[in-house]
């Protein structure tokens, strides 16, 4: 009865400040419906579009009409497996993008970490500006440049030339440096952002208890820093396995993405069946890298 | 952390010499767009300013412009009106075109572009601003609602001026992204439509073309360098002191591979 007099007793309320009261507290549900929009589009454009894709994979091409057929069999995957090409050009993609992640690991750690702990804070903002322009532009003219550069009159035989040797010219050496090269900025900032993490006072404890700077490098700085590493090491393995232009036009060889890019038009079963491989590779790698900790430094 | 002279030192080279890499692939290409001569030879013969306005002539060039505009801009809108993931930029581009064409049917044109285009661009715009709500406090809402403000008086006046920064950051990092992308674009583009990295991409291989290809990729490189520079500008004045910090940055750039 008392309960029934209070709920009577409250005033009216708009229906504004009733959702007010329901948001209020509950920041989940806030997030939710701010998220609702993305969310959706992901889910219908993306997922939407992933779904098709991995479907695809199981289609066929009529040998005759050329016409794609959804029935589904295995027999893009059986190619895949049985033809020594496509191994190969797995295999390729995979060991260039492995060397360009440790590559832009070794370059990034020291230019991040002058960013984070020896620069002024004036020297640091103009370096991350620095870093971070060429990182959101022109790739492809990025790409083109190299490939002028890489030629064989190109400024890089000429700059060789005094010491008597050549340049890599074209091939899977100027892929890997092309994509090292492209990347290499996606290395730097989640470095940086992790080392700028670390207290300044855990590295003066390490001095105090009379470690080396080598070994607070190593014993104190390297295993925080690491997993900002892994979190970089995702951006620089994940767009090597994605790029198709880069090995256009840096070397004749293949990647996944040439295949996958080739296959469009005639092939689409087959494009798709491909495309599966760096996604496999890719949920490996990411739940790797949970494991050591990385998606905090996204 | 105090450092010997000798080891900041090596700390200073390893940051020339990174940086040097960065750049000096960006400087060759400045000066191959005044390269006097049409052939690709290093150093260049002599330098000439003609390779602009021939540029700016080409009608082709200007259509793929115009082109890029269009896709950049509606792109970018999508992406604030509604405001990826780790995966490689081709697994996108061949799930769309499967998606476009095997399912939905509809042949690919500008429109299939931009749809591409505004999914990224979305994560991009979205990572801005949610980098912003997260350094906010939500007791300014609260606030807001003390004071009698309703949700959307709430929203109006006190959450949408907070981020208004963010999102005009995040809309010019998304054009910068939109305008410069080629992974998605090729393979959400319909027959004989160009944006201009797609017109690079078609003229990179034509002898004839070269001088051309160097001075557009110098006009492309100056028009996204722009938004990016105010974008990082705007959030950084927002931001003051804190700005230093790289959490926008690294988490804003995280997803927005294309």
């Amino acid at each position: 009865m008392e309960a029934a007099d209070a709920l009577a007793s409250r005033p009216r309320r708009s229906v504004g400040r009733r959702l007010a009261d329901l948001f209020h507290g509950r920041p989940g549900l806030q997030v939710g419906s701010l998220l609702s929009g993305p969310v959706a589009w992901l889910v219908v454009g993306y997922l939407g579009s992933l779904a098709v894709l991995l479907a695809a994979a199981f289609w066929n091409v009529s040998a005759l009409t050329g016409e794609v057929s959804q029935t589904f069999s295995l027999d893009n995957f059986k190619t895949l497996v049985t033809e020594p090409v496509y191994r190969t050009i797995a295999w390729r993609t995979i060991r260039v993008a492995s060397l360009v992640t440790i590559t832009d690991a070794l370059l990034a750690f020291p230019i991040a970490f002058y960013m984070a702990k020896v620069a002024s804070p004036r020297a640091r903002s103009a370096l991350v500006v620095a870093v971070l322009m060429p990182l959101w532009s022109f790739y492809l003219v990025k790409v083109y440049a190299w490939r002028t550069i890489l030629s064989a009159g190109g400024a890089l035989n000429w700059a060789l030339e005094p010491l008597g040797i050549n340049g890599p010219g074209y091939g899977t050496t100027a892929v890997w440096l092309v994509m090292s090269y492209l990347w290499l900025p996606y290395m730097i900032i989640p470095i940086y952002a992790g080392l700028e993490r670390i207290p300044d006072s855990l590295l003066s404890a390490s001095e105090d208890l009379g470690a080396s700077p080598f070994t607070t490098f190593r014993r104190v700085i390297l295993p925080l820093a690491f997993p900002a590493v892994v979190a970089g090491s995702i951006f620089t393995f994940s767009l090597t396995m994605g790029d198709y232009i880069t090995p256009t036009l840096v070397s004749n060889n293949q990647f996944i993405g040439n295949v996958v890019f080739n296959n469009i038009t005639n092939n689409l079963p087959l494009a798709s069946a491909f495309a599966c491989v760096p996604i496999i590779v890719m949920i490996i790698y990411l739940l790797v890298a949970r494991r050591l900790g990385a998606f905090e430094h996204l | 952390m105090r450092l010997s002279t000798r080891s900041k030192l090596l700390l200073r080279l390893a940051v020339v010499v990174g940086l040097a890499f960065i750049y000096i692939p960006l400087i060759v290409i400045a000066i191959y767009a005044f390269n006097s001569s049409t052939l690709l030879e290093w150093p260049p013969p002599g330098l000439t300013t003609a390779w602009f306005p021939k540029a700016v002539e080409d009608s082709s060039v200007r259509d793929a412009f115009l082109t890029s505009m269009k896709v950049g801009l509606v792109a970018t809108t999508i992406a604030l009106v509604i405001l990826p993931i780790a995966l490689p930029g081709i697994v996108t581009g061949v799930a769309l075109s499967d998606t476009f064409t095997q399912v939905l049917g509809v042949s690919l044109s500008l429109l299939t572009v931009i749809i591409g285009h505004a999914t990224f661009c979305i994560v991009v715009v979205y990572n801005n601003v949610i980098a912003r709500l997260r350094r906010s406090a939500p007791s300014i809402d609260e606030a807001s609602a003390d004071l009698g403000a309703d949700p959307w008086q709430t929203f109006r006046y006190v959450t949408l001026p907070a981020m208004r920064t963010a999102l005009v950051a995040g809309a010019l990092l998304a054009f910068a992204l939109s305008f410069d992308e080629i992974i998605v674009t090729l393979f959400t583009i319909g027959a004989g439509q160009e944006t201009l990295p797609i017109w690079i991409f078609n003229n990179l291989f034509r002898p004839n073309q070269v001088p051309i290809v160097n001075a557009v990729a110098v006009i492309v490189v100056l028009l996204s360098i722009l938004p990016v520079y105010l974008a990082h500008r705007l959030t950084r004045e927002e931001e003051g002191v804190a700005g230093a910090r790289a959490g926008g940055p690294s988490i804003a750039e995280a997803t927005a591979t294309p």
